[in-house]
């Protein structure tokens, strides 16, 4: 089932929580609403499940107007971050109560009920702990019970919130997978809400980033990576080296140094914020004609690559950056802390200083 | 839940702060203190409840049972027994109900309602009966009307019954309040997601939830139902075998020197806080097992 939401508008107080949001989730994707808290995301998802009421704007599911409709009538399956299970049901009974409260009429007999529960148990891969209380089990398996009992009653569409945050690193990256794939199988309509750029790009379909209330892009995981189309999708998709500077033809200036750039679409005396991720930051002695003084903070150098913490100098004074070098590289630079470099990004993405509202 | 729950581990005696020598107060501080508590406790408490059961039977157990057989105490504990089995379930109504609406909803006078519910608790008991008496009463607001509709309530059963509930309205919604509080909403939206209606999440999900802190409020409630004085006294105009309530009939038998009687009625209005306290220490057991899992 597609859902749309229009010009949705929601205020608590003098907080703009969601301004003017208008969006489409085709039916059978599973998209991400991705943003830092307080960005508006777990509002949104809970004005499209009825939990929360938009002061404007509409929630169309399945091209019917749903704004009015109780959230009984809506038939979403909806997972909360801290699970919400019923503590003093078993696993069975919490899977069994969307079945149980249906209106006579529509109730499934007990042995329907109990099939179908042990089915959704197996879907899970928990069929073994029917007859356990939700404080007998780890994060990870309350949130597959808790995903169980969403979709116990077939609902049009799977919402879910922040539903991997209270677990930890592992069991998280786990889930996310096992999500992914649920969903290859189910392909029911799903959004999610995370704060977590990786889950998102990782996992979904698509991707809706929001910051403040407002839509900043909407895109599949690899068009908002590659082409971010503000400095807020930009620096909250990865770790980021931001320059200030100003363009003159094909060099960016930043204070006294001017590297390379290829932003052709700026005018000339522009004034721009530059950013590069740390693997397009090279590092170069001292010496070298071009490139941005800084100074060695730290370098790490387990893993595949190494990563260079660095300090700026001069004009980029009291600013920090961070750069991914094949480890041989930082072999033959002979890098250690305190030493002083130049940094030259391979490649730089500019965006123009007034439009931005980027918080870095 | 406390079935699948093992009971709290070992007793471990001594706190972990006790049992460290560098946050251990000295011994003699320790015995100080201990002696002054159970000694204040021996003479404020024990004592007092030693001597009503004492006195009680100071002139054998068929003088006791002769006084409790009487008429008089008889329609005096029947009296109690109604007004509590009226007065509580009432304030429970109200008590999950103001609970409910003050931790699930927002709304314009809240802070006012909260305020509300513990106006019996500041209010002098004596003050609450004089409210019904002079709404209620000959010379009151609603007398005259009362009258002329041939409803008694002041010098009766009803003003008892409505002194006892104002008295005891905060028990039950003050014990909810915080529980529910702790609770969230959680719960209770996914069981509306999952298509339940507002009783059956009710009867589901919340109530559950809150069942040891409502029976606690319940015992509560009815333990100060049963020796209310100070507001029934106002308004019950001391009928002998109608409007007097047990702690109304002791007082009545002690002023008339009828020592023996007075006690045995007593003593059997001790009991039954007794049996309470009982009830509630296992309630707070439990409780505090299902707490723990």
């Amino acid at each position: 089932m597609g859902i749309r939401v229009e010009n949705i508008q929601k205020r608590f107080g003098d907080f703009v929580a969601l301004d003017e949001v208008t969006l489409d989730f085709p039916s059978g994707e599973l998209v991400a609403l991705l943003g830092p808290s307080g960005c508006g995301k777990t509002t949104l998802l809970r004005i499209i499940a009825g939990l929360e009421r938009a002061d404007a704007g509409s929630v169309v599911l399945d091209g019917e107007d749903a704004s009015g409709a109780h959230v009984r009538e809506r038939q979403v399956g909806f997972v909360f971050q801290h699970y919400a299970l019923f503590k003093h049901m078993t696993v069975f009974d919490n899977v069994a109560f969307g079945l149980r409260m249906k209106p006579r009429g529509e109730r499934r007999s007990k042995e329907e009920i109990r099939h179908r529960v042990h089915e959704l148990l197996k879907l899970v891969q928990l069929d073994w702990l029917a007859e356990r209380f939700p404080s007998q089990l780890s994060g990870g398996q309350r949130q597959r019970i808790a995903l169980a009992r969403a979709l116990a009653v077939e609902p049009r569409v799977l919402l879910l919130d922040e539903p991997f945050g209270a677990l930890d690193a592992k069991v998280r990256k786990e889930l996310r997978r096992w999500l992914r794939r649920l969903h290859d199988e189910l392909h029911i309509t799903s959004i999610f809400v995370t704060h977590d750029q990786e889950e998102a790009l990782e996992v979904a379909d698509r991707v809706v980033l929001m910051d403040r209330g407002r839509v900043e892009q909407v895109g599949s995981p690899e068009e908002v990576y590659r082409t971010p189309r503000t400095p807020f999708v930009y620096s909250f998709l990865g770790s980021v080296n931001q320059f200030h500077g100003r363009v003159e033809a094909s060099r960016l200036v930043v204070g006294d140094e001017a590297v390379p750039h290829d932003g052709e679409e700026f005018e000339h005396g522009a004034e721009v914020h530059a950013f590069a991720r740390p693997h397009e930051l090279d590092i170069v002695a001292a010496s070298a004609a071009e490139g941005i003084p800084a100074r060695v903070i730290r370098v790490l150098t387990f893993g595949i690559s190494a990563r260079v913490e660095l300090e700026g100098l001069n004009g980029a004074a009291g600013q920090h950056f961070e750069a991914e070098l094949p480890r041989e590289r930082v072999e033959q630079l002979g890098l250690v802390a305190g030493q002083a470099v130049k940094v030259v990004p391979s490649r730089l993405k500019l965006f123009e200083r007034q439009v931005t509202g980027a918080t870095l | 839940m406390s079935d699948v729950l093992a009971a709290p581990g070992g007793v471990l005696y001594g706190t972990r702060f006790e049992r460290n020598a560098a946050t251990r107060e000295s011994a003699w501080f320790k015995w100080v203190a201990i002696t002054v508590a159970l000694a204040f406790f021996a003479l404020f408490l024990l004592l007092p409840l030693v001597t009503v059961f004492v006195e009680a039977f100071r002139k054998g157990i068929d003088t006791y049972l002769t006084a409790l057989s009487e008429p008089e105490a008889w329609s005096a504990i029947r009296l109690t027994l109604l007004t509590a089995a009226i007065a509580v379930p009432a304030n429970l109504i109200f008590g999950v109900a103001a609970a409910w609406c003050i931790t699930k909803f927002e709304f314009p006078g809240k802070q006012l309602l909260i305020t509300f519910i513990d106006l019996p608790f500041s209010v002098s008991p004596v003050i609450a009966g004089l409210i019904y008496v002079l709404l209620f009463g000959a010379q009151g607001w609603l007398g005259p009307w009362l009258a002329e509709h041939d409803i008694k309530i002041i010098f009766a059963v009803p003003g008892i019954v409505l002194a006892t509930i104002f008295v005891t309205f905060p028990f039950i919604a003050r014990e909810l309040i915080p529980v529910m509080q702790a609770q969230g909403r959680e719960e209770e939206e996914a069981a509306i997601v999952l298509g339940a209606s507002g009783w059956q999440t009710f009867w589901h999900v919340t109530l559950p939830n809150i069942k040891w802190g409502l029976l606690y409020g319940v015992i509560l409630c009815n333990a100060r139902a049963m020796g209310e004085f100070g507001a029934v006294s106002v308004v019950s105009g001391h009928i002998r075998g109608q409007t007097n309530t047990m702690p109304l009939h002791v007082e009545i038998l002690y002023n008339e020197y009828n020592f023996a009687a007075a006690f045995a009625v007593a003593s059997l209005l001790a009991l039954l806080a007794l049996v309470t306290l009982a009830i509630k220490s296992w309630v707070e057991r439990k409780a505090a097992l299902r707490h723990i899992g």
